[in-house]
């Protein structure tokens, strides 16, 4: 009995040593962020970034807020493009793979075939960037954003198509067919009310995908032309390669680079950023671990 | 006859105005691009687009070849993604194994809601992150390197590092993905083979290895196959975004997704990144056929078809 209550405990430690060493490391570059953005800029350039700041200082983000009419245009555009781009994309899957569960439609075995093609071959970026911009011309509008890569995909259209086909009564369709109810308002009526979980999960990945792209922006928005649409993953992105972006995308702020504490708000913009995500998360948990195991094992 | 076979037409026209979006979206997304796909065996004039331009064979194949490049690009591409398989998932299932030990609820919970943070971030900011580490003067890192009386790293130009820095932060952004994953895998197993083997008097370490290994291998193995499956394909975002598209880097950063990215946008050379997407789409076909067929023999319900 003792040996066994040895062992137990000798694995507690281990795993709890362990795991707590990973989860210090998933969270040690967060705080460095942050504690970046509190720091004085002249205490920063002599000592550098640190875990704690060497002297606290709010000047990264007053600077900020000076430049609160972008940030707050782009944080609008992330939002505006992830509801467009997800809701668009749960009806179009949804009523994809709904007429994919019908077996005895003529023609759905080729649709069912044509989707799963696209999960093994692809035109791959050179095609698909021709084709969005010389045919669709979708460089420089909000479209770009939305319709190229993230609308649908195969996989999330099996997903769907499989909820439909185990989880659903075929009884219930039958039911409300003699009762005269029409093939899209059985859809919209008994299907998809029924299908909450499976549209939770797959609309929660794909609003993730649509919040934080940047790919689309970066192959089809040209920062003359395109930079009104940018969002926020795309400010970070401009920014990130040339820090006075911001201070020169504005004219007229009174505000000149040469007091921009440049090092310091590099990191506050940073964590404006990551600020919706991380208040999101504790309630969207439970989906996102959800998603990830529905995704990884087919049902 | 005939009027039945309308008939049933008439049936089913609803289904068919429901799948219409989605088809339509798939030929513009998915299969218009095959046809961009011509690029690789032309030179592209842009006036005269892809039909009307000049056809050249394999050209631009034997240009990509015979440089330096594509054997780089190749090498990075496959190297990096036979790393992240193998130690990737060896990390992963031992952590998982780890968290399932683990007695406290809250405890689990905590590690596994933490674990996954860096995987709901977007890639430009996992650069800021790394930024923050690397800077050449107010980096954490080198700040520490001073501190210590050491020298300042160049990290943003010395390659020797930079393997080891994408596997870290491969790992940083992935770890909590790839362990819900087998995490849930070994929950599923039934709590009475581990009662019994208690009983039994079996140590924790045989547990593992007699019992939770063995029934997690399918997972393990259909995981790892699928991922050989998309072996020439790399994450553009962490190849392109942490090493912040250092051109100093590219000989151990460079893979082919970040070749094309760069052959396209910055040198507007359809013809070298067009023969380079080809090449990664035709053997990334290739090797998804090869992993399904496995997967279909080793687990059935986990192949893609």
């Amino acid at each position: 009995m003792t040996i066994k209550s040895k062992d137990t405990a000798k694995w507690q430690v281990i795993s709890h040593t362990v795991l707590m060493i990973f989860a210090l490391c998933a969270l040690i570059p967060f705080l460095l962020l942050l504690s970046a953005s509190f720091s004085d800029e002249n205490s920063v350039m002599t000592l550098g970034y640190s875990i704690i700041p060497h002297k606290f200082s709010m000047d990264a983000y007053t600077y900020i807020a000076t430049r609160w009419a972008d940030i707050g245009r782009s944080y609008l555009m992330t939002i505006l493009v992830t509801i467009v781009g997800t809701g668009l994309s749960m009806i179009i899957t949804g009523m994809f793979a709904y007429t994919l569960s019908m077996d005895f439609v003529p023609g759905v075995k080729l649709m069912n075939f044509l989707c799963i093609f696209t999960m093994l071959f692809s035109g791959g970026v050179v095609g698909s960037y021709y084709i969005w911009s010389n045919v669709f011309h979708i460089r420089d509008t909000l479209a770009a954003l939305i319709f190229p890569n993230l609308m649908m995909n195969a996989f999330n259209v099996i997903l769907v198509k499989n909820y439909y086909q185990n989880s659903i009564p075929a009884a219930l369709r039958e039911a409300a067919r003699i009762d005269g109810c029409s093939e899209f308002g059985i859809f919209w009526r008994i299907v998809m009310p029924l299908s909450v979980p499976i549209n939770a999960t797959i609309g929660l990945m794909t609003g993730l995908a649509y919040w934080n792209d940047w790919t689309n922006g970066l192959y089809y928005l040209t920062e003359r032309n395109g930079s009104q649409y940018y969002t926020i993953q795309l400010m970070l992105n401009r920014i990130s390669q040339n820090i006075t972006w911001l201070a020169s995308a504005a004219q007229g702020s009174g505000v000149t680079t040469g007091s921009v504490p440049t090092t310091t708000s590099r990191m506050a913009i940073g964590v404006i950023g990551l600020l919706p995500v991380l208040i999101a998360y504790p309630f969207l948990q439970k989906y996102f671990v959800k998603g990830i195991t529905v995704g990884a094992v087919k049902e | 006859m005939t009027a039945k076979k309308k008939n049933r037409f008439v049936q089913c026209l609803p289904f068919y105005l429901m799948a219409l979006p989605g088809i339509i979206y798939l030929i513009c997304n998915n299969f218009m691009p095959l046809y961009g796909m011509l690029l690789a065996f032309k030179r592209l004039d842009v006036r005269k687009g892809i039909f009307g331009s000049d056809w050249v064979g394999f050209d631009n194949f034997k240009f990509l070849f015979s440089s330096k490049t594509a054997f780089t690009i190749i090498r990075n591409t496959i190297l990096y993604n036979l790393a992240f398989i193998i130690l990737g998932t060896a990390i992963a299932v031992a952590l998982a194994i780890l968290l399932n030990e683990i007695r406290s609820k809250k405890f689990a919970k905590f590690y596994q809601s933490v674990l996954l943070i860096p995987y709901l971030i977007s890639w430009v900011l996992a650069s800021y992150l790394a930024y923050a580490f690397l800077a050449q003067d107010v980096g954490l890192i080198n700040s520490v390197l001073r501190f210590f009386g050491g020298q300042n790293i160049n990290w943003y130009s010395t390659q020797k590092y930079w393997p080891f820095i994408l596997f870290f932060v491969y790992m940083w952004k992935g770890v909590g993905y790839m362990l819900i994953i087998y995490y849930s895998s070994i929950v599923s197993i039934s709590a009475e083979y581990f009662e019994a083997a208690t009983i039994d008097g079996a140590t924790k370490w045989q547990q593992i290895k007699s019992i939770t290994l063995p029934l997690i291998k399918s997972t393990v193995i259909t995981m790892v196959i699928l991922n050989l499956g998309r072996i020439a394909n790399s994450d553009f975002g962490l190849f392109y975004q942490i090493p912040r598209n250092s051109g100093a880097l590219y000989g151990v950063t460079q893979t082919i997704d970040v070749y094309v990215y760069n052959a396209l946008m910055n040198n507007n050379d359809f013809a070298m990144s067009a023969a380079a997407a080809v090449f990664q789409s035709v053997v990334g076909f290739v090797f998804i056929l090869v992993a399904n067929a496995v997967v279909k023999r080793v687990s059935k319900q986990d192949a893609l078809f």
